[in-house]
């Protein structure tokens, strides 16, 4: 193993350790949100915005998407679009006139 | 025969098999959890009124347990990393680490679930609890496929460092990546059903 390679592993692992302290960080800060009891809408909005970024932190560093071959975000690409289609549905099922009122 | 493309590259993909596999493996698991994230919205925009998490469930608890599953990702990826140095003692000691912290989580849940019955709350209770039971378990047997394959590489899985380090190395990556998946989709889960 070159130093070089070493050098670039030691780096890595600095990373982890400031993704592993920010996401400590955004779990209190989800926490202490809550306790705010906001607005539903502004909860949600909240709450969804620091899991994205910490999911996001998750997926580019640990899962190390930040650097990843082209064909994986392919295929990550196709996922999102079908994914977001899924989470469209029942805004879809709302505004068509289909929903269903007792 | 031997499995093609385990440590070198295939060059129309530029990945090992091995990854491109478990990449399309967690696409098809989004979509899994996905389905089961648009029923929720669907089910909570159409009730007449909707619980917060923190009427009903235990929110301390909860964040030990988040706290819990990102260290457990962070002493996987320590695991591969020390793998990439050729460290195999601390290998062991932080896939180790690894596979301890999913048991907590899973002893934390199982006091979380079994206080949950014990007050008459059960999934055909409502639809929260309904939501919630169907969600957390099947995130939670997640934790427990992952822990098995951890399990696996830090026992007699091992065995395969002395013969073909690289493919070792990039075995445990895989199921890392599935690891971090796994704590991702808790991630969510977590402000989804215990906050809001």
């Amino acid at each position: 193993m070159t130093s070089d390679h070493a050098a670039d592993i030691d780096r890595h692992v600095r990373i982890y350790i400031t993704v592993f302290v920010a996401l400590m960080v955004l779990t209190i800060v989800t926490v202490a949100v809550s306790y705010l009891h906001l607005p539903v809408p502004m909860a949600v909005t909240v709450a969804l915005l620091v899991a994205t970024v910490k999911g996001s932190l998750v997926a580019c560093y640990f899962m190390h998407l930040i650097s990843e071959k082209k064909l994986i975000y392919a295929v990550l690409l196709l996922t999102v679009v079908f994914f977001a289609a899924l989470l469209a549905l029942p805004v879809v099922t709302h505004s068509s006139g289909y929903w269903i009122h007792e | 025969m031997d499995i093609p493309y385990t440590v070198e590259i295939r060059r129309d993909t530029g990945l090992t098999n091995g990854k491109i596999g478990i990449w399309l493996f967690l696409a098809s698991e989004v979509m899994l959890f996905g389905a089961l994230f648009a029923s929720y919205i669907l089910i909570r925009t159409g009730a007449p009124s909707w619980p917060r998490g923190d009427t009903i469930l235990n929110v301390p608890l909860a964040t030990f347990n988040t706290i819990v599953l990102i260290s457990s990702s962070v002493t996987m990826v320590m695991a591969w990393a020390s793998l990439m140095r050729g460290r195999f003692g601390t290998f062991r000691m932080y896939m180790g680490a690894t596979v301890l912290l999913g048991f907590v989580f899973l002893v934390v849940k199982y006091f979380e679930y079994s206080h949950k019955f014990h007050d008459g709350l059960f999934p055909s209770t409502n639809n929260f609890l309904a939501i919630y039971f169907t969600l957390t378990g099947l995130h939670m047997l997640h934790v427990i496929g992952g822990m098995a394959v951890n399990a696996y590489f830090w026992g007699p899985g091992a065995k395969l460092w002395k013969t073909n380090p690289v493919w070792f190395t990039n075995r445990v990556e895989n199921s890392g990546l599935f690891w971090h998946f796994v704590d991702l989709v808790w991630i969510f889960l977590f402000p989804t059903l215990y906050l809001l």
